[in-house]
């Protein structure tokens, strides 16, 4: 627990699950899903480095401010996932691949 | 005793993880987020940062993750055939990914990573407060324009068209 890398580790295997959930996931919804374990991954490494590296509260700032980022890509994303749904009743991203009706 | 609790937090968190893009329910998969987000929030506090931990209580499993259960039940069809929830390319994007992390992983271990030995804080709210107001004041303020745009964004992207 006072390894610098065990938790950049922990954020890689993150990383990983999270680009694999977006590259095979058929769902517009679990592609979602993907980049939130992206996003989170790419903030334990913010507060770790922080943690670490003086205890220097700027990496927590930026942490923040991806938190605040993520849930206005959320909003916006689910919008549009309910918009597809309506238009054309599939969210499979592999399918809804017109560009208008 | 804070050393397996450790572990015990990071094995179930990455396990949940595993839930989430592996499982073909998609139901099941948000529920393994909300465990995963938790053990994230768990990884915040031994990581001193009692304030982003709390943050990512309400916003990512308050928010967000109820926000992504609303959005699965607004869009699934109950009567609807299930078909498989992954696409052909299971085997290739499991090679890439791990690559990914064979990569990451040999980058992490072998960086001699710069390190300094510092004092654990009784609370980083106040250091935080002070920077978002001082130094981090431009981006603060420009992160709330861009909320109250997604805000606007969301609301106009899924009313009812007339």
């Amino acid at each position: 627990m006072d390894h610098l890398n065990n938790y950049l580790l922990i954020s890689a295997v993150l990383f990983s699950l999270g680009v694999f959930g977006v590259i095979t996931r058929r769902n517009g919804i679990a592609v979602l899903m993907g980049v939130e374990l992206i996003l989170n991954a790419a903030n334990i490494n913010f507060v770790a480095f922080s943690r670490f590296g003086g205890m220097n509260l700027d990496g927590h700032i930026f942490a923040l401010i991806v938190i605040v980022l993520a849930a206005a890509e959320a909003a916006v994303a689910l919008a549009i996932v309910i918009n597809i749904y309506n238009n054309l009743e599939t969210i499979n991203v592999d399918e809804a691949s017109s560009l208008r009706e | 005793m804070a050393e397996i609790l450790f572990w015990f937090i990071a094995s179930f968190t990455i396990i949940s993880a595993f839930f989430v893009v592996l499982n073909n329910q998609l139901l099941y998969s948000a529920i393994a987020l909300l465990f995963t987000l938790f053990g994230i929030a768990g990884l915040y506090i031994y990581l001193w940062a009692d304030f982003i931990a709390g943050v990512q209580l309400l916003v990512y499993i308050g928010g967000i993750n109820v926000l992504i259960i609303f959005g699965i039940m607004l869009t699934n069809r109950i009567a609807s055939v299930r078909l498989s929830q992954t696409n052909i390319q299971q085997g290739l994007g499991g090679a890439i990914s791990l690559w990914l992390f064979i990569i990451v992983a040999i980058v992490v271990t072998k960086t001699n990573w710069y390190q300094v030995e510092s004092l654990e804080p009784t609370s980083t709210v106040r250091g935080v407060g002070k920077l978002l107001l001082t130094k981090y004041l431009l981006p603060f303020e420009a992160v709330s324009v861009l909320l109250l745009g997604a805000l606007i964004g969301a609301a106009v992207l899924s009313r009812k068209t007339n």
